[in-house]
């Protein structure tokens, strides 16, 4: 077995130092009864390197991946180029194989790591501090939530109807169990965000509304109205970002009152992977500092008066505070956070505000040429990089049919909302670098083909 | 013909003595690197990807949103970049560097084959909300390990959603929960013994239950009759306890004898059994969770299958579930049919397929790239040799507990063999003379320290867990240096009291750090 080093000569002589006789004497304390005589026979047993990559590369095949098709899918994931460094610099064994730095004095480059990646999010945000990364952006939105909660000690909290759906499933699933009530809404298929409707439900009770930016449907909501009505009511303003690079164009939420920003951070250095592992991002005014979950990296001095780097705040922390603590989250994301952070590093804020400026264009190119397709009518006002487009059927159906035409045409507001008949016409599309003008010639046409084909009856 | 390697090195030069200590005007000393901030190397308007040009101006109605100036942030050309993060590294300790014994985290050698099929186009560029017809191969991977998991455990369903053991931790309780609740029976009390994980109270808090501890016996493990006690308060029907979350192995490395004992008289009371199961590694193929009695357990694929540990993640908490709590269980669900094919369940399908589910705990389908890697693992070893991981995880930490137990306290040694972890205490150690001396000593002498001061229940408690991917030689030397920490203790060396010398940093002031927190750059 490649991947274990004692010999049977060593183990036999590991066992007479211990002085056991044979290595079940080592698992004497498990009952006889419990004791599984081998190995389990429905299990197949060890394999060469060559015949697990054989079985896994058969399984990769049977997924159509974002780069062999025209690709327009965003709601929460985005496909970005990542430049080569990136992904070699995070397999350094140092960062891959390292744990979190619980010993400071050999831990100096996670450390300092993550306190360059909590300045980026920081000034990414426009929040005064960030945290050193959740498990992904719907969780660290939860967790933005409770945070409020401890904040103004209040328990309602106001979701807008832009909110990722999934976010919002996650809040309330959390919600029922802690006793914090939420107000919820479904989003409308209008060019705006309903504001006024967000506004309107913040009452004195409010801890907090959460709004995300842009939201679900790629339009913009007005923070610094929302902002300015929640801070009325002493409730706090929490934005959500799904999309950074979008901040590459459009005002950082801190800079438009937001309380706690957090977000989706896979858009920078890391992978669609089907959904995970990605990165939570987490800001907030530096007054709630104590209040705030998950890791801390800090700024000291060791004995020699040297800078460097350590946890901090950790009395904050489950495995000092216990069942008293902030949070129970023990790990943070934190090679995705260093994927996050060398990619923001590559970038630099005027590289991201061109990245962003290319995705737009693409997006715009994108939604140009759907309106031009019979039948479609692009929904939004204002996008960066994704909006919406309302079709004459139940777009899942619609994105099942590109998907046979090899075109992964974006994302259904069916998926998303299978319980709203409202929103099943709706067709989340997403643009960014990636996307070319084959692709966008190949979604309007097959687009427009499936339309007439499906217009006409004929089953294709 | 010259030499072919000329190092200038003439004996008459001697060693390098005092040179050792002139500081250097770079601050570098030879391969000792010291790195500045990015912020303090980068220019504003660098960028180290090139782009194509836009001519395009913004949409007419994005004018009002668009930001004042980019966000304040140097960047760095690729060499610079390369360079940078490159000699950061070079400051971590890590386990290809060397022993990583840090118990209770299970730092095992990362094969190196499980990034590379984790980096298949396949995998790693497929988008979480395709539709199914274009990702069967993503579902096949988790149908086939979440059938590893169910059989390796010997448990109904796995809920594989969850990001990271704490979230696992949430997850089973969550199904506890809903399944109390489906029943009528609000219960409020969690016992957790005083060993167990932060994350174990911290997870019951958050779940809304109130936390209670449950006494240990003198030979560290539960006292089973101090819980049957605890659970008969009125008897069963008033009983407020809602679930015990137990880890067997424990975290003094000991296997929880009277786990059945425990499960059955949990069972009794109306009350489930939640494992954390942080240590499976030690039990894999030689024991089913199922068979004791657990209702739930989660499984740190970062630990047992040995996904990289990052840096401090991503971990992934699969939670393997009993056929009471499975109805209960997030969505997406993996659920097995009677064929034993599994498919996955999301909300459309929910309301008749799953409509007991307590909902959703993260946006898409949990860790898919940490799936893969444990999948990998998992074929790789094969049945046999994940019962052969256990049995060497074991046979490391029982010779490691039997080559210190002269020259450090071993407060459950003397009972009998630990599982795969060994706990030492700071009971012997000379006054004056800590468990974190012989930590830092440790990093002075090469080695990651070990976990310290947990658990709570041994005084200046120090677990070592070597894992099965580390060589006899390897143990050897640890051992070694671990002995020659203890005789540097026992004769007062001052020198220890300062370790380390021969790191990156020295000891680090993490007062100031708290007392006035610098949380990011300020220029």
């Amino acid at each position: 077995m490649r991947y274990l080093p004692l010999t049977p000569a060593e183990r036999a002589e590991m066992l007479r130092t211990i002085g056991a006789g044979h290595v079940d004497d080592l698992f004497i304390d498990v009952p006889p009864e419990a004791r599984l005589p081998g190995p389990i026979a429905a299990l197949p047993h060890h394999a060469s390197e060559l015949a697990v990559e054989r079985h896994m590369t058969r399984l990769a095949a049977d997924n159509l991946s974002a780069g062999a098709a025209p690709f327009f899918l965003g709601a929460g994931a985005y496909r970005h180029h990542i430049p080569a460094s990136v992904d070699h610099l995070i397999q350094r064994g140092e960062f891959l194989t390292a744990y979190t730095p619980y010993q400071p004095e050999i831990a100096q480059g996670t450390l300092q790591v993550l306190f360059e990646f909590q300045t980026q999010v920081a000034q990414l945000f426009g929040t005064e501090i960030a945290n050193a990364s959740m498990y992904d952006g719907s969780t660290a939105c939860w967790e933005a939530i409770a945070m409020a909660g401890r904040v103004t000690r209040r328990t309602r909290a106001v979701l807008s109807g832009g909110l990722h759906p999934h976010y919002v499933a996650v809040a309330s699933t959390m919600a029922r169990f802690t006793g914090d009530r939420l107000d919820t809404r479904l989003p409308d298929l209008v060019a705006e965000p309903d504001d006024a409707a967000v506004i309107g439900a913040i009452d004195g009770e409010t801890s907090c509304v959460v709004v995300q930016y842009p939201d679900v449907l790629g339009r913009i909501p007005d923070l610094s109205a929302i902002s300015a009505a929640a801070q009325a009511h002493g409730a706090l303003l929490v934005a959500v970002v799904t999309e950074p690079v979008a901040l590459g164009l459009i005002e950082a939420p801190g800079k438009l009152g937001a309380d706690i920003v957090v977000g989706e951070g896979q858009s920078l250095g890391v992978g669609l992977q089907f959904g995970g592992p990605y990165l939570g991002l987490f800001g907030c005014r530096e007054k709630f500092v104590r209040q705030m979950p998950g890791r801390l990296a800090g700024q000291t001095v060791d004995a020699d008066g040297k800078r460097g780097f350590v946890l901090t705040l950790s009395t904050r922390e489950q495995h000092i505070r216990r069942e008293k603590a902030t949070s129970n989250i023990c790990t943070n994301s934190g090679l995705c956070a260093l994927a996050f952070s060398i990619h923001m590093t590559l970038l630099g804020g005027e590289g991201l505000a061109r990245l962003a400026r290319i995705n737009h264009h693409h997006a715009r190119a994108t939604a140009q040429a759907l309106a031009q397709v019979p039948g479609v009518r692009v929904m939004n006002q204002a996008y960066v990089n994704e909006f919406a487009v309302i079709l004459p059927r139940d777009a899942r159906e619609v994105v099942r049919q590109l998907a046979e035409y090899g075109v992964l045409g974006g994302v259904s507001l069916g998926r998303l909302y299978p319980d709203a008949p409202g929103l099943q016409n709706a067709l989340l599309v997403a643009a960014t670098e990636t996307t070319t003008d084959e692709d966008i010639h190949a979604l309007a046409t097959i687009l427009g083909e499936i339309l007439v084909d499906m217009h006409e009856g004929t089953p294709t | 013909m010259s030499a072919p390697n000329p190092t200038g090195w003439r004996p008459e030069m001697g060693g390098s003595g005092a040179a050792a200590a002139q500081p250097t005007a770079s601050g570098d000393r030879g391969l000792m690197l010291e790195e500045p901030l990015i912020f303090e190397l980068g220019r504003p308007g660098t960028c180290g990807v090139d782009m194509e040009e836009t001519a395009g101006e913004p949409l007419p109605g994005l004018a009002r949103f668009l930001r004042a100036e980019p966000p304040a942030l140097p960047g760095l050309t690729e060499p610079e970049t390369v360079r940078h993060y490159t000699r950061l590294s070079r400051q971590n300790y890590a386990i290809d560097l060397g022993p990583f014994p840090l118990g209770s985290c299970t730092m095992k050698h990362n094969p190196r084959l499980n990034e590379k099929i984790a980096r298949l186009p396949g995998f790693a560029d497929v988008h979480p909300l395709q539709p199914q017809q274009t990702v069967r191969g993503a579902i096949g991977v988790i149908a086939e390990l979440a059938q590893w998991l169910v059989t390796l455990t010997g448990m109904h369903s796995v809920a594989m959603t969850p990001k990271a053991g704490a979230h696992g931790e949430l997850c089973g309780l969550l199904c506890i929960r809903a399944a109390l609740e489906a029943r009528g029976d609000a219960r409020e009390v969690i016992l957790v013994p005083e060993s167990a994980h932060g994350t174990n109270p911290a997870t019951a808090a958050f779940a809304g239950y109130r936390v209670e501890n449950i006494p240990a016996t003198s030979d560290g493990r539960i006292d089973l009759a101090a819980l049957q006690a605890r659970l008969g308060v009125g008897g069963p029907q008033f009983c407020d306890v809602a679930a015990v979350m137990i880890t067997n192995p424990n975290t003094c490395g000991l296997f929880e004898r009277d786990m059945k004992r425990i499960a059955d008289a949990v069972h009794a009371a109306g009350g489930f059994v939640y494992c954390d199961g942080a240590n499976f590694n030690a039990i894999v193929g030689k024991v089913r969770p199922g068979d004791l009695g657990v209702d739930a357990m989660h499984i740190n694929l970062h630990k047992t299958f040995s996904t990289p540990h990052g840096g401090g993640g991503p971990g992934s908490g699969p939670v393997v579930l009993s056929e009471a709590l499975a109805p209960f269980a997030p969505l997406p669900f993996a659920q097995t049919g009677p064929d034993g094919t599994v498919r996955l369940i999301e909300e459309e399908d929910a309301p008749t397929d799953h409509p007991h589910t307590f909902g959703r705990m993260a946006a898409f389908h949990g860790q898919m790239g940490m799936f893969t890697r444990a999948l990998t693992y998992i074929l790789s070893h094969g049945a046999d040799g994940l019962r052969q991981v256990a049995e060497d995880a074991v046979l490391n930490a029982n010779y490691v507990l039997r080559s210190l137990d002269d020259v450090l306290h071993a407060p459950f040694g003397k009972a009998g063999p630990c599982m795969h972890e060994a706990l030492f205490s700071d009971d012997d150690l000379p006054d004056g003379f800590t468990t974190l001396d012989i930590a830092k000593g440790l990093i002075d002498e090469g080695f990651h320290p070990m976990t310290v001061y947990f658990p709570l229940v041994a005084h200046g408690a120090m677990l070592v867990e070597p894992t099965e991917t580390e060589s006899k030689a390897g143990l050897d030397r640890f051992i070694a240096s671990m002995r020659s920490l203890s005789a540097r203790a026992r004769r007062a060396d001052p020198s220890l009291k300062t370790a380390p010398h021969l790191a990156p940093r020295r000891r680090l002031d993490e007062t100031l750090a708290a007392r006035k927190p610098v949380l990011t750059w300020r220029g």
